[in-house]
């Protein structure tokens, strides 16, 4: 009875605005040239302020919903990508950023880079860029937040 | 009949209190900062996001803890709400922490475990401030009840301006706000990567932050103890010290555990020391 009621009311319905109004997360930076990883923490600033949209950078891999992953995966830190991501409880998005999280970029060639994150882990949101700007940055984490919303819709649709 | 109605009321209106007043506080902070800022629900939209997440237990007996921490805090919010005894509330309240930290315990987490050693040491400093503080009350009003507080026909603040000094670094404590946010940080990333916190997650962490809404109206409730002779005086003095609060958090770094210990300790006691000999003094009780 009150599962029932939990399920399709008003309540259920905050839920689901609220998943995509409070987007915490957690940030690794893989390796490479450090330069997306700083871009990323540039959209913390004051200047771009991605609290308005709910984003806390939260650090802790339970907390956290969305994960963003700057540089290429080498052979030394995948174990560790793949424990960040395991370690998150769903529903829980992807985003890499930069050429070298998407394909390895410059260093793809380097005899220890395995290449892109979906290498690793699947990945919901590819940000191109060398560095990737902030601003594309942020988008990707607000294309992320409707990709959630599309998990959400297929849930209900399941259930 | 009467209490029991105000200790179900306030139980109900608490957390929603709780959520603006966090909400005003991270807009505010945002402000100094030269932000925007989150929306005023904000924290409404984190709980609600946090309690549909999928559950993950580090331990068997983490959620029992936290049930017993939200429990503790419902029920100090209730006995103040009844106008109970304030010794009373006092020690539900300390249950209810010691429980967190317990929860924290369990897992063998080096984060966590740090994270609850420097609760521990939080809670040391601050509870025997708070104990004086009711003490100087209790001198004052001749009981500990919170009714006989509401008898006086001056406000507590004329005569306990020291001590209400001494519950503010209490309540900047209880609240983990810098330069005493060092057993969990409300930005992560800075310190032990969420201290106490680290080990709850999805629906527990949620429970975990709706009690800190208790327990941030309970603090304020007992800062509201200092005027109670007018609701507009009341109102006034939990707004300045609310806004203290988050200037103190805004221009202040985050400081090592014997510092607290050390700097809260001297100034906590001299102040309630010089309050309580000038009270006896001034022939005042
Ligand atoms: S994509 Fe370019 S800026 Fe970003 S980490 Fe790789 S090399 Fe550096």
């Amino acid at each position: 009875m009150v599962k029932d009621l939990l399920k399709n009311s008003a309540v259920k319905k905050i839920i689901e605005k609220s998943q995509v109004k409070s987007p915490w997360l957690v940030h690794y930076d893989c390796g490479s040239c450090n330069g997306c990883d700083i871009e990323t923490l540039a959209c913390l600033t004051p200047l771009y302020d991605v609290e308005r949209f709910g984003v806390i950078n939260i650090g802790n891999p339970k907390h956290a919903d969305v994960l963003i992953v700057t540089g290429s995966v080498n052979s030394r830190n995948k174990k560790v990508l793949k424990q960040i991501y395991d370690q998150m409880p769903a529903p829980k998005i992807v985003i890499a950023v930069g050429s070298c999280g998407l394909t390895g970029g410059i260093f793809r060639d380097a005899y220890n880079v395995v290449g892109g994150v979906d290498k690793i882990i699947p990945v919901d949101v590819y940000v191109p860029g060398c560095p990737a700007r902030p601003e594309a940055i942020i988008d990707g984490v607000v294309e992320g937040l409707n990709k959630l919303k599309e998990i959400q819709q297929a849930a209900a649709l399941a259930s | 009949m009467m209490t029991i109605l105000y200790a179900i009321l306030g139980v109900t209106l608490a957390p929603f209190a709780g959520i603006l007043i966090a909400g005003t506080d991270r807009i505010l902070t945002a402000k100094f900062q030269s932000r925007t800022g989150p929306p005023l629900l904000q924290p409404l939209y984190d709980i609600a996001k946090l309690w549909a997440k999928e559950p993950m237990v580090g331990h068997r007996f983490q959620p029992l803890c936290v049930y017993i921490y939200l429990a503790a805090a419902m029920v100090s919010v209730a006995l103040f709400f009844a106008q109970s005894d304030l010794l009373l509330i006092f020690f539900v309240q300390a249950v209810g922490a010691v429980f967190l930290v317990m929860g924290a315990f369990l897992v063998p987490s080096p984060f966590s475990q740090a994270g609850a050693n420097r609760e521990l040491i939080q809670i040391l400093t601050y509870e025997p401030l708070i104990i004086i503080v009711l003490a100087g009350i209790h001198l004052y009003t001749g009981s500990f009840k919170i009714s006989a507080v509401y008898a006086m026909d001056k406000p507590l603040l004329m005569n306990l301006p020291l001590l209400f000094i001494v519950f503010g670094y209490a309540l900047t404590i209880k609240l983990r706000k810098s330069p005493f946010d060092i057993s969990a940080s409300h930005h992560a990333h800075q310190e032990l990567v969420r201290g106490v916190f680290t080990e709850y997650s999805g629906r527990m962490l949620a429970l975990i932050e709706i009690a800190h809404l208790y327990e941030t109206v309970l603090i304020l409730g007992l800062c509201s103890l200092f005027w109670t002779t007018s609701i507009m005086g009341m109102v006034v003095l939990l707004a300045l010290t609310y806004i203290a609060e988050i200037i103190v958090d805004n221009i202040s770094a985050r400081m090592s555990f014997r510092w607290m210990l050390k700097s809260v300790w001297a100034s906590g006691l001299v102040l309630s020391a010089i309050n309580l000999i000038w009270l006896y003094s001034g022939g005042r009780i």
